[in-house]
């Protein structure tokens, strides 16, 4: 207890954190001083040894990880709870929007979703000017960036090549801000060459946007759709994910006695237990929190049943050189065509576990697996299936050794590319590398060009000079900074060539 | 005819900065030069123990293999025209195979080559990268071991085929950074056209041998300088480095 206080009172002083950035940090202590929904013994070791973890998600889920409300009907019926009438300008429809975030929980505070922008306010473009739109979607920006500082908050465009897209890519590049992270949803039958040229550009001038894979993503949804958000996460419209547990693959070789013993015994114990502390948080969510007794399912922002569980794993690259090593094969992961095959036979393995694996309350009836991509402490330890850092091959290596592992992550995976700033010459090469890693199945294309201030930590954006000014206990406005500069110390992800480094959530606060 | 072999340095299946686009690069093993300023010696000699043979149709294959995420083939060096004959039916080969034809087919040369040779090679070559490494004859000899004549003659040739798409120029310090060179440079490209793209390359020491080492590396400043005077005298298109090493 006499720890707990301490670390309160060391929260409340901080030097560096806002009041807001503060009051988040001692709800999340507050949340974890009540005790933890109930385990079995198995599972809660299992946890303790972190082997498997919870992604410090909190000891009473009161709400789920990621919320993806329907924005389509708010603007369609306003909003009874919020007294919002319905919107009939663009002006209105923005508006409307700038309140609406506020009321859409996640496990950062924040939204992690605004929505798929330009499908949601063309309709209210008509008799708009270019310049007008310009200037109201600029403003939008800053207003975003400014009030919701949280580089997890996360706006679609695409796949049509349309106005607000194209305004909104032109806002990005001029604004060069952290949030909102941006996804261009790409489908080569609808989108056309043009707007994926502006869009691989931007990728040149501020490493954003990402580029998605829509046509295999949809395939993976029903008619409702789906949403990136956060960083790479992709999750049901009207729903969202209730939690993500994730594995630690490197802690399930090193229980194993070799390559069998790992598929065999260790890898399913461990799946089943992970499993199992899905259900249990799921069920606090759905049967105690009282969370769905809420406008945004009364107003059908949301629907109950279109939560799912996203079933993260990481450290592939340790696991299988552990299991190389265990079978005295010398190849390492990302450069050997046996040890990427053993990485590929483990996520085909994974996939067909948790599409077998039945849970209550959760969408579909199962979880959906996810290459997740680390925590802000995480040590030696590879995000998702990513080749490790700073060892990485060349662009094109990269994607042909990870491709085959994408049709297994229908929830999202992500490896960033990184490009050195000649591209910045050659604008039409990212072009060109987008194409290639979307043709050989990747879901999601990513880079950050190496000179760039803005640059991606995992799925995030931050900028590297607010990690030198808050580093000289300056504080930052934004959210995201704190966690890139615990990842900085931690992980020396400035050292890095690639300066991208393993950290997806910051769980908590820590000095 | 896909037999047809060629001595090969290295291979890269990932270059933004040869060409435009993501371009296949084949390093070809040779060189008619002999520049102490070379950042790639290995390949100047006929032998090189990582050298090996490659034929047509196995190129071609690595291109099949590659392709989503290629806009071009570069052929490079070395001087690539010393192997004239593979280059020639490298490029005949993609332009006529249905799955390859639209990858572009790229030289980077030191212009070593007669008109005869252009006339051969032009017909399947997209563009080509020329650098000019002095335009001062002597000063030229002095740096590559020949004459500066067949380059400059190959720019005039490159450029009434409509197939220059790169002049490029080395800045040494005290070597090439006159502002003799560069009103040189400025007159020739004057006439060429002065929307001719001009890429100025900075000396730097990564990769050269023992004598260059000891040579000034070319400063950003310097570079940025020397543009604003090809700028100034009405050169619309010039590119200088993102990076110095």
């Amino acid at each position: 207890m006499k720890d707990t206080v301490n670390k309160l009172r060391a929260i409340a002083n901080d030097a560096t954190l806002s009041p807001a950035q503060k009051a988040h940090y001692l709800s999340l202590e507050a949340e974890n001083m009540l005790a933890y929904p109930v385990l079995d013994a198995e599972t809660q070791e299992a946890l303790d040894q972190r082997v498997i973890c919870d992604m410090y998600e909190g000891h009473a889920p009161y709400k789920p990880r990621y919320v993806l409300p329907d924005y389509s009907i708010v603007l369609k019926n306003g909003s009874e709870y919020l007294e919002l009438p319905v919107p009939e300008t663009l002006d209105e429809a923005i508006n409307t929007l700038m309140i609406v975030y506020h009321h859409v929980p996640s496990v950062t505070g924040m939204p992690v979703f605004i929505g798929h922008l330009d499908d949601l306010l063309l309709p209210f473009c008509d008799g708009v000017s270019d310049e007008d739109l310009y200037t109201k979607i600029k403003l939008f920006w800053r207003y975003l960036d400014r009030t919701l500082p949280d580089a997890f908050m996360h706006a679609n465009i695409g796949p049509t090549d349309n106005r607000v897209a194209r305004t909104i890519l032109r806002v990005d590049a001029e604004l060069k801000q952290i949030a909102p992270n941006l996804t261009f949803l790409y489908d080569a039958q609808i989108s056309g060459d043009e707007i994926l040229a502006i869009a691989s550009n931007n990728i040149v001038e501020c490493s954003k946007p990402h580029i998605a894979n829509h046509p295999v993503h949809a395939a993976a949804f029903d008619e409702r759709g789906y949403g990136i958000v956060s960083c790479y996460n992709v999750l049901p419209i009207a729903g969202g994910a209730s939690t993500l547990p994730r594995v630690n693959l490197k802690e399930i070789a090193l229980r194993s006695s070799d390559e069998k013993n790992f598929f065999a015994d260790v890898l399913p114990r461990y799946l089943e237990l992970a499993f199992r502390l899905a259900q249990v948080r799921v069920d606090y969510l759905f049967d105690e929190s009282n969370f769905f007794h809420s406008f945004l399912v009364e107003e059908g922002w949301i629907e109950r049943d279109r939560f799912t569980v996203m079933f993260g794993v990481f450290a592939m690259a340790e696991a299988v050189n552990e299991l190389q090593d265990k079978e005295g094969r010398e190849g390492r992961y990302g450069f050997d065509e046996e040890a990427n095959a053993l990485g590929h036979r483990i996520s085909k393995v994974l996939a067909e576990v948790v599409e077998k694996r039945t849970l209550n309350n959760v969408w579909r009836g199962h979880a959906m697996l996810h290459s997740q991509a680390g925590l802000s402490d995480d040590v030696e330890t590879t995000p998702g299936v990513r080749i490790p850092y700073g060892t990485e091959p060349d662009p094109v290596t990269h994607v042909q050794a990870l491709a085959p592992h994408h049709e297994y992550y229908p929830s999202g995976i992500s490896e960033i590319l990184t490009v050195d700033e000649s591209i910045k010459n050659n604008p039409e090469a990212m072009l060109q590398l987008c194409k290639g890693a979307l043709d050989c199945g990747f879901r999601e294309f990513t880079v950050n060009v190496a000179s760039n201030d803005l640059v991606r930590v995992t799925g995030y954006m931050i900028r590297l000079s607010d990690i030198k000014k808050f580093n000289e206990q300056q504080g930052s406005r934004t959210n995201t900074t704190v966690l890139g500069a615990e990842a900085a110390d931690v992980t020396g992800i400035l050292d890095r060539k690639p300066r991208v480094v393993g950290n997806e959530l910051y769980p908590g606060y820590s000095q | 005819m896909n037999s047809t072999q060629a001595t090969v340095s290295s291979i890269l299946t990932y270059s933004i900065v040869d060409g435009p686009g993501n371009r296949f690069v084949i390093f070809l093993q040779g060189c008619n030069f002999d520049c102490a300023c070379c950042h790639n010696p290995d390949t100047i000699g006929e032998y090189n123990p990582m050298a090996r043979q490659y034929s047509v149709a196995e190129i071609l294959e690595l291109l099949r293999e590659h392709l989503p995420f290629l806009s071009g083939v570069t052929v490079s060096g070395g001087e690539p025209t010393k192997q004239l004959k593979f280059v020639i039916e490298l490029f005949g080969a993609i332009k006529v195979d249905k799955e390859l034809a639209d990858l572009s087919c790229f030289i980077d040369s030191n212009g070593y080559l007669g008109e005869s040779g252009w006339e051969s090679v032009l017909p399947v070559t997209d563009g080509v990268m020329l650098d000019i490494k002095s335009f001062d004859d002597s000063a030229h000899r002095e740096l590559t071991t020949k004459g500066n004549l067949k380059s400059l003659q190959s720019a005039r040739i490159l450029q009434a085929a409509g197939k220059l798409y790169e002049l490029r120029f080395l800045l040494v310090p005290d070597k090439t950074d006159s502002d003799a060179e560069l009103d040189g440079l400025i007159e020739f490209v004057g006439t060429l056209g002065l929307d001719t793209r001009i890429k100025l390359n900075a000396f730097q020491h990564h990769g050269v041998r023992a004598e260059a080492l000891e040579w000034e590396k070319m400063s950003e400043e310097g570079v940025d300088r020397a543009a604003e005077r090809l700028r100034a005298a009405g050169i619309e298109n010039v590119i200088t480095p993102v990076l110095y090493l």
